[in-house]
C-alpha cells in the first residue's frame, strides 16, 4: 500500500499551489493514504490489452466557425469581479524579482 | 410528514404554462408564490441566493406579452431554481465555495438560456457541496441543507439544495448536475425524480466544471412528465460545448406507455450485502409491479461495477485538480491579503478560498496525475473504464434496462459521515458506474423505508433517454 509521508503532502501542495498549515499536512497525510489505499484495489486487476478511455461520446475533431460572439458584457462589468483594478487593468503582484 | 410533502401546490409544468398563456394565472403571481414558499421553508437552507429583481422583471414581461396576445414558450411563467454552479445573471454564482463569493457571471449557462428563451424564470440558486464535491451538502462552504422529511438528516448531494427545494414545493422543478450521482442521490434521499441524461445530451457550457468527462446536467422534479419536458428544452447540440450530441428525433415528450416484453436486468452487484433491508424490499416491490405491467425481469451481473467506485475516485479527483487550477485569485474570485510575491498570492488565495474537500481532491488528483504514478493510477482507471463500458455494452445486448437502488441506504444523519471522507465517498457506490459509461440513469421515488424516501435507479444504454423516460413514467404509475 502506498505510504504517504509529510514530505509527499508538501510536494503535492507545492505542485497544487496550496499553502497548507501543519495540522492540514498531518490530516491530509492520513486521509490521502487511506483513500489511495482504497483505490489501489484496481492495481491487481488484469486489463489485458484494453485501451484507456478518456471520453465517451466517440466524437472526433468537433469544429465550429471561428467567429466573434458577443455576450454583451462590458469590460467594466468583467473587471468588477477582480479586487485590484488600476486604470482599467487588473493589478497583480510582481512576477520577476 | 411524508404525506404532507407528497402533495404539491404546483400543477404540472405543461398546465401551469397553459394557464399563463390563457391568462388564467399570472407569471408574477407564480414567482411571488415561489418566494413566499421559500420564505416559509427558510430553516431548510435549500437556497444560497435569490435573483428576485431579475425574476420579477421577466415575469412582468411574460404577463405583458400574454396581454398583447403573443405566443409564449412551453414552460413560460414557470419558476425554477438552478444549482449554484450554473452561471446565471441577476445575482452571484458561487458553486457554494468561498473562492467564488461575490462572483457575477458575465454570461449564462446554455441550459439557463434555453429555459429563459421558453419563458421559464430562474428565481434562486440552490445550495450544493462546494463545486459538487460531496453527497450531503455538508461540504458547502456556507451551510448544510436539511432533508425536507427530517431536519436532522442530509438531503443527499451534491444537488441537495435543488432536490430539497422541489420537495419543499418552492418550485415545480430545479436544475442539478450529476458527475458521480449528484442528481440521483439527492432525488432519492428527498423523494424527488432526478434525471441524469446521456453524457453530452445537455450542454455543459456555463456550468462550473467538476470532472469534465462525466459532468452531466439534468432536472429534478416531482414527476417524469415534468422532467421529460425540461429535458426536451435543454437538450441537444450546442456549439459552445464540443461534446454535445443531437437529441432524439422524437424529443422527450409524448412518451410511449407500454413496457410489455421489455427486459429489465436486476444488477446483482447493486443488490448485494450492504443494501438496507427496507431499501431492498421497496426496490423488489417496485420491480414486481413492473413485471405485472408486462416487463420481463432478468438477473444480471456486471463484475467491474464493484471496481467502479475506485475507478471513479481516481478519474474524478484527477479532473477536479485540473479544472480547479484556474482559480488563482487574480482576475476573479477570492484574493488573499497575505504579503509576498505572485506565487504566494496564488497559494494563499487558493488555501483561503477552497474548503477541505476541494483541497483533498486537488491533492489526490495531483498525486494520481504526477509522473511515476500516472500509469499505475490514472491510466489504469481509464482502462478499467473501457472494461466497464464493454461489460455494459454486452449486457445491453441482452436486456433493455438495468435496475437497482440509487443508494444502499436512505438519507443519513447530518454529521454522521463528515469526519470520515472515505465513508462519504462510499455513498456514491451505486451511482458512479453509469457516470463512467455515460449512460442515462434516473432516480424514481419508490416509497419509504422508516419514513425516509427510497429511490429506484433505472439505467438505459447511451442515447436511449426516450426509452428510459418511458420506463420511468410507467414506474411512477405502478408504485
Amino acid at each position: 500500500m502506498a505510504k504517504i509521508t509529510k514530505e509527499d503532502v508538501l510536494r503535492l501542495a507545492r505542485l497544487s499551489r496550496l499553502h497548507l498549515t501543519d495540522e492540514e499536512v498531518s490530516k491530509y497525510q492520513v486521509e490521502i493514504e487511506a483513500m489511495l489505499g482504497y483505490v489501489e484495489q484496481l492495481k491487481s486487476v488484469d486489463l489485458g490489452d484494453l485501451e484507456p478511455t478518456s471520453q465517451v461520446t466517440g466524437l472526433k475533431n468537433v469544429m465550429r466557425q471561428d467567429t466573434e460572439k458577443s455576450y454583451g458584457a462590458s469590460p467594466e462589468q468583467l473587471l468588477k469581479n477582480s479586487t485590484s483594478i488600476v486604470e482599467g487593468q487588473i493589478k497583480v503582484r510582481r512576477m520577476l524579482q | 410528514m411524508s404525506s404532507v410533502l407528497s402533495k404539491s401546490q404546483w400543477p404540472s409544468i405543461a398546465s401551469i404554462s397553459t394557464d399563463v398563456q390563457n391568462g388564467k394565472s399570472k407569471a408574477l403571481d407564480l414567482v411571488e408564490l415561489a418566494y413566499k414558499t421559500l420564505e416559509n421553508s427558510n430553516e431548510f437552507n435549500s437556497v444560497i441566493s435569490t435573483t428576485k429583481k431579475r425574476a420579477i422583471g421577466i415575469a412582468m414581461d411574460i404577463d405583458s406579452r400574454v396581454k398583447k396576445g403573443q405566443k409564449i414558450g412551453k414552460p413560460a411563467g414557470v419558476p425554477f431554481i438552478a444549482k449554484d454552479n450554473f452561471l446565471t445573471f441577476g445575482g452571484e454564482t458561487t458553486a457554494a465555495s468561498n473562492i467564488l463569493k461575490g462572483f457575477n457571471a458575465p454570461y449564462q449557462a446554455t441550459a439557463i438560456e434555453r429555459l429563459e428563451a421558453e419563458g421559464a424564470i430562474c428565481v434562486a440558486k440552490a445550495n450544493l457541496d462546494a463545486f459538487g464535491h460531496g453527497a450531503s451538502t455538508e461540504n458547502s462552504d456556507f451551510y448544510t441543507t436539511k432533508n425536507p422529511h427530517d431536519q436532522k438528516r442530509v438531503p443527499g448531494g451534491s444537488s441537495g439544495g435543488s432536490a430539497a427545494a422541489v420537495i419543499l414545493d418552492i418550485v415545480p422543478f430545479a436544475l442539478g448536475t450529476d458527475t458521480g450521482g449528484s442528481i440521483r442521490l439527492p432525488a432519492s434521499f428527498c423523494g424527488a425524480v432526478g434525471y441524469k441524461p446521456t453524457y453530452g445530451l445537455v450542454s455543459r457550457s456555463g456550468v462550473i466544471a467538476m470532472a469534465s468527462s462525466t459532468d452531466t446536467i439534468g432536472p429534478l422534479t416531482r414527476n417524469i412528465a415534468d422532467a421529460a419536458l425540461i429535458l426536451d428544452i435543454i437538450s441537444g447540440k450546442d456549439e459552445l460545448d464540443g461534446t454535445t450530441i443531437e437529441k432524439d428525433k422524437l424529443g422527450y415528450t409524448n412518451l410511449p406507455t407500454d413496457i410489455k416484453g421489455k427486459k429489465i436486468g436486476i444488477v446483482a452487484e447493486f443488490m448485494g450485502k450492504g443494501v438496507d433491508p427496507g431499501v431492498r424490499s421497496r426496490i423488489e416491490d417496485t420491480l414486481k409491479e413492473l413485471k405485472n405491467a408486462g416487463a420481463e425481469l432478468v438477473e444480471v451481473s456486471i463484475p467491474s461495477i464493484s471496481l467502479a467506485l475506485a475507478c471513479y475516485y481516481i478519474i474524478c479527483p484527477a479532473e477536479v485538480s485540473s479544472n480547479l487550477s484556474r482559480y488563482d485569485g487574480q482576475r476573479y474570485g477570492h484574493t488573499s491579503n497575505m504579503s509576498g510575491n505572485i506565487e504566494d498570492s496564488y497559494n494563499w488565495s487558493r488555501s483561503e478560498g477552497f474548503g477541505s474537500e476541494a483541497k483533498r481532491r486537488i491533492l489526490i488528483g495531483t498525486y494520481v496525475l504526477s509522473s511515476g504514478y500516472y500509469d499505475a493510477y490514472y491510466k489504469k482507471a481509464q482502462t478499467l473504464r473501457t472494461k466497464l463500458i464493454k461489460e455494459f455494452n454486452e449486457i445491453f445486448n441482452k436486456v433493455d434496462f438495468l435496475a437497482g437502488p440509487v443508494s444502499p441506504v436512505t438519507a443519513f444523519k447530518i454529521g454522521q459521515n463528515i469526519k470520515d471522507p472515505l465513508q462519504m465517498w462510499l455513498v456514491d457506490i451505486l451511482t458512479v458506474a453509469p457516470s463512467l459509461t455515460g449512460s442515462p440513469a434516473v432516480s424514481v421515488p419508490a416509497g419509504y423505508s422508516n419514513g425516509m424516501p427510497v429511490g429506484i435507479q433505472l439505467i438505459a444504454p447511451t442515447g436511449k433517454d426516450r426509452d428510459l423516460l418511458a420506463l420511468a413514467s410507467v414506474t411512477e404509475k405502478v408504485i
